[in-house]
């Protein structure tokens, strides 16, 4: 543990100003970017599974969860993988290596089970991937022999391949319209796996909710236990305001407490998938709102790719 | 009455009262001075605070109407005991700096408890004058004086930080910062502890700044009293959740704190178990308040990056504060139909009786012996309707309050686009799923003796967490005991071992 930190010094001792510098950045597709940020506390805890919530800053800033991809005790820090969607995620890929995120809370949610389940699926789709990373490499630590389904729109899109290639038995890679491994959707060779001699034992599923959807319909017809980590969205991450309510077995229950994992079986995906909807307007005007004023203050030049 | 005119009469009265010649009739006699406030049809647009206070002279009069009933009745009415005779008096005699320090000798918040408080069934309850006129809203407004008083310290910009005495080098973390924690905060700083709050959102205050809306509570009085806090030397750590980031076993064991304040509030809204309550722009009443007053959804657009869905047509299910709140609010985002709908009568309900009265002058349409069955959703998911049934009042249950009896086929449904169930919230899960030793009763409330302290040694607990949905003024009660417990604790051990020396 990094006992003599700043953050530790600042909690338990006598620094005055908290904040979260980022140390590292790099752009890992066109809208993908990632990040090693200090939060000392946060990667002393963090366990696979496990996610932060985040506010740029204090007024007005809306708060957003991200899984925690990777953590470095020893440095303090945390890696935070993101895709540029709206506002919020558009404002971070702007931060550069110096500048500070004001709040990062976490870490939330329960962590993965982790046992040794013998042969385990992991399915990763797009943006998916980078939380699937630590249960995986968790997962392989723990004796299990892993396959990694990896799906993206295109090539350009497809994240952390090398990383994952280096913790699989075996690696599938599809992409929708084949620029990269298979063309098809990770449901086809998913299938495939369960109808092997060998059936899975166990298949954890991380994507966009209607990915996670088709991919339960798969397994469910071969009975393969299967985990899906939900991105519902949230507000507080403690259990307070019930925005991050979905219905698992037809009952209430609330993803940063009770999850974000579940059986997927039980997920209500239909309903999951209207609530995700809900702020979709509103979620597009904030995203104009601030690139006009990017515009005018002449921030809109690209970021510049990094290797 | 005029300005002028009452000026008049204070002189009178105080004339009167100089030759003493001031009988009860006289006081009697004084008209109950009307809170001013923002015009109902103005105010429901904006967020600013409803109310805007007394003027010096509508609080000497009101304090005039005070009889200093030798026995003080209104005391016993009050949770903490503020002497409240003695400072009602010091308002009519224009000694308003008096006044706050008695004030302050109970409460630490009065600014905060003076406007929120359910002053109606505590103090001017059982007020003499309420009684005599047979009429609680005739009973002198001690929660307005009370008010006045905080109000007018605030102003003489001497916001003093309390004397702390010598350092004991005893390190004491105190969870959340809802109004049980900034006062247990404040009584261990101030006698010479280490003292550290850490909060799990990013903005400090609790419920009094996610919870109860600006327009009621305005946000700098909190802010006021964590600055007076941090002056003292307390440290505030944002960001941090136990539990999570760190557990109370770390914070005693690794981290080196000798005591902890537990005081995290209520968690996990109740639903209703009802049909259709996962849909499109259902909200608990928590996800509304808290989009709207922590992350400023209300200025979504204009600086907040939060949305808040701006329906036209909406329906707050419940009749305590919350649902008051939300219906107000939701008329200030925009609503053109505000309908509260509540399963017993307007006398059951257990909103404060001005919020109540508030929210009818702004609009809000009541809706009695109603309560939905049924959320109907479009092709979306989204809330379109809801189908009601209507009830009678039963016999009365164990708690006295009548019982609400379902009326047989008297189902009927209104069209809407948002629902907001406030009908309260259970105990946070946090704690308990990280604190094994530490004792729970069923509702997942944590179990204390009558020193607020915990099954295990060296931690206390207060507010919402222990008492369910309480008040702020019971929530400080217990930051005020358990503090007095915690400094107890230490200073026998302190000077058992200066014995041993
Ligand atoms: C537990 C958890 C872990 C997550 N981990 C990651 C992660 O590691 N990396 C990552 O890129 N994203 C992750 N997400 C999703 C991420 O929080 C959202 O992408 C983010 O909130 C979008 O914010 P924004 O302001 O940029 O976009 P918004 O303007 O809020 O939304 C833009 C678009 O994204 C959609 N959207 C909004 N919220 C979500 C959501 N929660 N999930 C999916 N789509 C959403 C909207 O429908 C809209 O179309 C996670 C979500 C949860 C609940
Ligand atoms: C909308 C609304 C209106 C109300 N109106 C009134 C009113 O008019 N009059 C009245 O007297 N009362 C009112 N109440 C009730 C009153 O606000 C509460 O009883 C009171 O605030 C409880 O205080 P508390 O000390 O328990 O802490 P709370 O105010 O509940 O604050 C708890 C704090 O702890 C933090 N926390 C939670 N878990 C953790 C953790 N694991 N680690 C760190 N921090 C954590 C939370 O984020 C929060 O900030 C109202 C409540 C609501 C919701
Ligand atoms: S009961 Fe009423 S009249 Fe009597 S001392 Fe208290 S406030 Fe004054
Ligand atoms: S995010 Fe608020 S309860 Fe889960």
């Amino acid at each position: 543990m990094a006992e003599s930190g700043f953050e530790r010094n600042f909690i338990f001792g006598r620094v005055k100003k908290m904040s979260h510098k980022i140390i590292h950045k790099e752009q890992l597709s066109e809208n993908v970017f990632a990040i090693d940020v200090s939060a000392e506390l946060i990667a002393s805890a963090a366990k696979p599974g496990q996610f932060i919530i985040l506010a740029i800053n204090s007024e007005y800033s809306e708060r957003i969860p991200l899984t925690i991809a990777a953590s470095n005790a020893e440095k303090g820090t945390i890696r935070l993988i993101w895709q540029r969607l709206g506002k919020t995620t558009t404002e971070l890929a702007d931060l550069k290596v110096g500048e500070t995120i004001e709040n990062i809370a976490g870490p939330l949610g329960k962590p993965t089970h982790l046992e040794n389940f013998g042969l385990v699926v992991c399915v990763g789709g797009g943006i998916g991937c980078a939380p699937l990373l630590p249960i995986a490499t968790a997962l392989k630590k723990q004796g299990n022999k892993i396959i990694s389904i990896l799906g993206a729109r295109n090539k350009e899109l497809l994240i952390l391949e090398s990383e994952f290639a280096a913790i699989s038995d075996e690696l599938i890679v599809t992409t929708d319209d084949g620029s990269l491994g298979r063309k098809a959707l990770v449901t086809e060779p998913l299938k495939e796996i369960c109808q092997r001699k060998q059936k899975p034992d166990k298949v954890f599923v991380i994507g966009p909710a209607v990915m996670m959807k088709f991919c339960c319909e798969v397994t469910k017809q071969f009975d393969v236990p299967t985990d899906v980590s939900l991105n519902t969205i949230m507000i507080d991450g403690t259990g307070m305001c019930g925005g991050c309510r979905v219905e698992i077995g037809g009952e209430t229950k609330f993803v940063c407490v009770d999850g974000p994992e579940f059986d997927g079986h039980k997920v209500n995906f239909d309903l999951m998938l209207k609530r995700l909807n809900a702020y979709k307007n509103h979620e597009q005007k904030a995203l104009e709102q601030y690139k006009e004023h990017k515009c005018k203050i002449g921030l809109d030049k690209k970021t510049e790719r990094k290797k | 009455m005029i300005e002028k005119e009452r000026q008049q009469l204070l002189d009178e009265l105080l004339e009167k009262q100089k030759q003493g010649r001031l009988k009860p009739s006289d006081r009697f006699a004084i008209p109950c001075q009307q809170m001013p406030q923002q015009d109902a049809m103005e105010r429901k647009n904006n967020v600013e605070e409803v109310t805007t206070g007394y003027s010096e002279t509508q609080a000497r009069l009101e304090a005039m109407r005070c009889l200093g009933c030798k026995t003080a009745p209104c005391v016993n009415g009050c949770p903490v005991r503020i002497n409240i005779k003695d400072f009602i008096t010091a308002i009519a005699d224009g000694e308003f700096a008096k006044a706050l320090g008695i004030i302050k000798e109970n409460s630490l918040l009065p600014a905060v408890c003076g406007r929120v408080c359910p002053q109606e069934v505590q103090c001017q309850e059982k007020c003499t004058v309420g009684l005599k006129f047979k009429d609680v809203n005739k009973a002198v407004s001690i929660g307005r004086l009370e008010r006045f008083a905080a109000d007018w310290g605030d102003k003489q910009n001497e916001k003093d930080v309390p004397k702390i005495a010598a350092k004991t080098k005893i390190k004491v973390a105190v969870i959340g910062s809802g109004p049980g924690s900034i006062v247990a905060a404040a009584d261990t700083a101030r006698a010479g502890h280490d003292v550290t709050m850490f909060e799990a959102f990013h903005k400090t205050g609790g419920v009094m700044v996610y919870g109860i809306p600006e327009f009621r509570l305005p946000k700098k009085i909190v802010q006021k009293e964590i600055d007076v806090l941090e002056k003292m030397g307390v440290k505030i750590v944002r960001n941090f959740i136990v539990g999570k980031t760190r557990t109370i076993e770390q914070l005693m064991s690794e981290d080196g704190f000798d005591a902890v304040y537990i005081g995290v509030g209520a968690g996990l809204p109740k639903f209703m178990g009802i049909e259709g309550e996962s849909l499109v722009g259902v909200y608990s009443a928590n996800e509304y308040l808290t989009r709207a007053n922590l992350m400023k959804a209300y200025k979504f657009g204009n600086g907040s990056d939060t949305p808040i869905i701006r329906s036209k047509k909406i329906a707050v299910v419940g009749g305590g504060n919350v649902a008051m709140d939300c219906s107000r609010m939701a008329l200030r985002l925009g609503a053109e139909k505000v309908y509260l709908l509540y399963r017993r009568t307007e006398k059951e309900m257990p909103a404060r009786v001005e919020e109540v009265h508030h929210a009818k002058e702004e609009g809000v349409e009541f809706h009695t012996l109603q309560s939905p069955q049924k959320i109907i959703g479009d092709e979306n998911s989204c809330v379109k309707a809801v189908e009601c049934i209507k009830y009678e009042l039963g016999e009365p249950d164990e708690s006295g309050r009548r019982r609400p009896v379902a009326i047989e086929n008297s189902e009927f449904t209104i069209d809407l686009d948002a629902v907001i169930i406030a009908i309260g919230n259970g105990a946070n899960p946090l704690i308990g799923q990280t604190t094994p030793n530490l004792k729970f009763n069923k509702w997942g409330n944590i179990i204390v003796d009558e020193n607020c302290k915990t099954s295990i040694d060296g931690v206390w607990a207060g507010g919402d967490i222990v008492l369910g949905s309480a008040t702020v003024i019971l929530a400080m009660g217990q930051g005020r005991g358990a503090a007095a417990a915690i400094n107890k604790y230490f200073a026998e051990k302190l000077s058992e071992r200066s014995g041993d020396n």
